[in-house]
């Protein structure tokens, strides 16, 4: 599978503010890759350097077999773009800013703007000043969605929608990925990336920590067990990879690693169990624990 | 204190708090200009006879009376002095002040800001009030320092201290225009637009009363900028008059407060009407024409009636000239013709400067659709920056050459009907379009401003404003020649009359080339700055 975007030790200042440090960034083509940080840890950035917005201090930045710089308008033709802040020309109506861009970017498909507008229940007739921050996300997001284009780079698109919204934004995506496009989708809402995302890169302080699917993440998260069992037995507090044991009569509650659970769950097997929860590690905990773990 | 004011004070703190270089700049640059006149006029003119010669030669040149007033008495020395800086100086302050309560009012609103402030405990009035406080105390301060910088200078106190209160309340009067035309505005824009055409009008009426003495001259008494010239400071120091600009200033405010109770924030008096459902635009240049051709069109109104009214009263200038002894050196000159068009040509003068600032104005479109977001947008697209740049650039040099064309036509058509001569439509239209270059050069050095430094804007008004102090008062001051000679104002041929020298033409042009050249390469090598 080809590469859509492929970024190699991109550095960026900002004066003496080194925004993003030696960065690498691989998206497969076709695939819906999670782009995750905190705020202020480098992603916008990212993106607007990806689009050509501002130039790469040092590094390769190559997308859809192009240099982000120097081939921008060519490029721009196969992309859509969603900022993360998205402010619209005030005294033009939605429609207009929906067709301009659309236009801008070598035209846009009619029926599919309708059917999106429809779907994300925006009025086209008003004015852009006249907009909530929601309602000029939606400008944006059918601007970009309505475009026939390989490649879509979001910005925290759900910013400012409400959980309908979010929800229709949440199909909209998967039927991308089902027409095979690509989308880079940065965020820091951690539930959004997880019921989307193929694989995810995160990202801290202009780096990015890990890369890979959310299965392969999982390593780095726990496991929460609770069970009943009829007879308590002793010494699980010692097990390897089992954490935050508490016994209050014969209930337990533990956190796990993956390389803990055979042992414990062979264990509490064989005290007879009579009840078990397992909670599944969330993005939450993966994230916690970069962001606690490894003080940069 | 009422609740509508709650807060009053903090937002004048937050307002001195941005205006920290804006306000104490304009205090020195008021006084400092003020002063020194007074003192190069002194070194100039050291005794009555001389005094009295350079004053009748002001009253006698109707150029020199539309553009500055006349001088009420002519054996004073201060009223010789701050003929030029009275009338140069109640526009500026006019400017700056309507600048000033909108960047606190409508502009705040329209950025959202207001909004946050406003969820505090602050009053419903409050931002307009401290907007208002700002503005007047601003006012006074530039009248004290003025007045003290004359008294420095060695002119008269009475003087002084009528010349410093003139100007002040020629601000205090402006900044109530302003806050009206905030709350009747639907935008920041509008209001700015709306106030500034209030202070452009404020000018001619001015021209054209005291240019006709025997007709019109009660048109002088409407206007704020010619109330400040009857304050006649230096040459009887008429006090009362103070009363006019102050009486305006109070109903003003009254009615802005008023306004401001009724409407809610973030809307004009007028309702927000809804946009087409499907729009039309398609290329960088219709958004740009979309978004700029409401200010050409309001610019090319007032150009235009700027134009007819100074072509059709231009003939009349010779009339002003009662003694025959000049008369005969006039004829010398090149005759009642030539003095009409040096009149002409002054005009055409004035005309090249503001419309240069209209072009300053439309390329700064550029900078705050940069620092909107709206260019992210834009360049996110297939859009190349140079199809960017081109638009709003193409947008300023066409507005550019089509204002002073409309001015020029309106000036030849009046003066044409005036005299009867059809002919005089192209010769005074030509002599506007001879403008163009110079006007040309600002839009450029603007396009080349923001190509490199892209926050430095503001550097471009700053040498605008220089161009024009070193072509009012550079002589008077005794700025070297080498250095005036970079204002592209003087490089323009002076037409209508006798000067056939085309050369700056082609020079100005040529600069204009450079610097837009230079500045587009520089924006296709830098980032997109916000």
């Amino acid at each position: 599978m080809s590469e859509a975007i492929g970024i190699l030790g991109l550095t960026k200042n900002f004066g003496k503010v080194r925004a993003l440090d030696s960065l690498d960034l691989s998206v497969e083509a076709g695939e819906v890759h999670g782009f995750l940080g905190p705020n202020g840890s480098g992603k916008t950035t990212t993106l607007r350097v990806l689009l050509g917005l501002i130039r790469a201090d040092a590094g390769r930045v190559r997308l859809l077999g192009g240099d982000a710089w120097t081939d921008a308008v060519e490029l721009h033709r196969r992309l859509a773009y969603v900022p993360g802040d998205v402010t619209l020309w005030p005294t033009l109506s939605g429609g207009e800013v929906i067709d301009l861009l659309g236009r801008l970017r070598g035209g846009l498909n009619p029926q599919r703007r309708s059917e999106l507008l429809e779907r994300f229940q925006l009025d086209p007739t008003k004015k852009c000043r006249t907009y909530s921050k929601g309602n000029r996300q939606k400008v944006a997001l059918i601007a970009a969605l309505a475009s026939d284009v390989e490649l879509f780079l979001l910005d925290e698109p759900t910013s400012g929608l409400d959980p309908l919204m979010e929800a229709t934004f949440r199909d909209c995506v998967r039927e991308l990925r089902d027409g095979g496009r690509t989308v880079l989708l940065s965020s820091h809402i951690l539930s959004e990336v997880e019921a989307l995302c193929d694989r995810v890169s995160i990202i801290r302080s202009g780096a990015v920590m890990e890369t890979g699917s959310i299965a392969s993440m999982r390593h780095l998260t726990r496991t929460v067990i609770q069970a009943e069992v009829r007879a308590m037995p002793a010494g699980l507090g010692e097990m390897p990879g089992v954490h935050e044991v508490v016994v209050t009569g014969n209930r337990i509650t533990a956190s796990v690693e993956p390389l803990g659970l055979p042992g414990l769950l062979a264990a509490l097997g064989a005290a007879g169990i009579t009840s078990l929860t397992s909670s599944p590690p969330t993005l939450e905990e993966l994230f916690l624990r970069h962001y606690e773990s490894t003080p940069r | 204190m009422s609740n509508d004011l709650r807060s009053t004070g903090n937002l004048v703190r937050l307002a001195l708090r941005r205006d920290r270089f804006l306000l104490p700049g304009s205090v020195l640059g008021f006084a400092a200009i003020a002063a020194s006149s007074a003192t190069a006029t002194a070194g100039l003119y050291p005794d009555p006879t001389s005094r009295i010669a350079a004053a009748g030669a002001v009253n006698a040149s109707a150029a020199i009376v539309a553009m500055y007033g006349r001088i009420y008495d002519p054996t004073s020395l201060g009223a010789l002095a701050m003929f030029k800086p009275a009338v140069f100086g109640a526009v500026a302050l006019a400017i700056l002040m309507v600048i000033v309560v909108i960047r606190h009012t409508r502009a705040e609103e329209e950025s959202g800001r207001l909004e946050l402030v406003g969820a505090g405990v602050v009053g419903r009035a409050a931002p307009l009030a401290a907007a208002l406080i700002v503005a007047v105390s601003a006012s006074a301060v530039i009248g004290a320092a003025t007045a003290a910088g004359l008294l420095a200078s060695g002119l008269p106190p009475a003087g002084s201290l009528a010349f410093g209160a003139g100007w002040a309340v020629t601000g205090v009067c402006f900044a109530g225009l302003a806050a009206v035309t905030a709350q009747v505005a639907t935008g920041s824009r509008a209001a700015s637009g709306l106030a500034l055409s209030g202070v452009g009008l404020a000018y001619v009426l001015r021209a054209v009363g005291d240019l006709s003495e025997a007709g019109p001259g009660w048109l002088s008494w409407l206007s704020p900028i010619g109330w400040n010239q009857q304050v006649r400071a230096f040459a009887g120091d008429h006090w009362v008059v103070l009363a006019l600009p102050l009486a305006a200033a109070t109903a003003t405010m009254a009615a802005a407060f008023v306004l401001r109770r009724r409407r809610d924030l973030g809307s004009g008096l007028l309702s927000e009407r809804s946009g087409p459902a499907t729009g039309r635009l398609g290329t960088p240049l219709a958004l740009a024409w979309r978004l700029q051709g409401p200010t050409l069109a309001a610019w090319t109104i007032v150009l235009g009636l700027l134009g007819t009214v100074l072509g059709t009263i231009a003939h009349t200038v010779v009339d002003l000239l009662d003694s025959p002894g000049m008369k005969a050196i006039i004829q010398q000159l090149g005759g009642s013709q030539g003095l009409t068009d040096a009149f002409l040509a002054a005009e055409m003068g004035l005309f090249g400067t503001i419309v240069a600032a209209y072009g300053i104005v439309a390329v700064s479109r550029l900078r705050s659709e940069e620092s909107a977001g709206h260019a992210e947008a834009l360049l996110s697209t297939a859009v190349s920056r140079g199809r960017m740049l081109a638009a709003h650039c193409g947008v300023a040099l066409a507005g550019v050459a089509w204002l002073l064309f409309v001015a020029g036509v309106g000036a030849g058509t009046g003066h044409g009907l005036a005299v009867g001569d059809p002919g005089q439509i192209a010769t005074v239209a030509i002599a506007a379009i001879a403008r163009i270059p110079a006007a040309w050069v600002l839009v450029a050095l603007a396009v080349f401003v923001w190509g490199v430094w892209p926050r430095a804007g503001a550097g471009v008004w700053l040498a605008y404003i220089a161009f024009i102090l070193a072509g009012e008062f550079g002589s008077l001051w005794g700025v070297p020649q080498a250095i005036m000679n970079l204002s592209p104002f003087v490089h323009s041929p002076l037409l209508p009359g006798p000067d056939q020298n085309l050369d700056g033409i082609l020079w100005l042009t040529a600069v204009a080339g450079a610097f837009l050249a230079s500045g587009a390469v520089a924006f296709r090598r830098r980032d997109l700055t916000p």
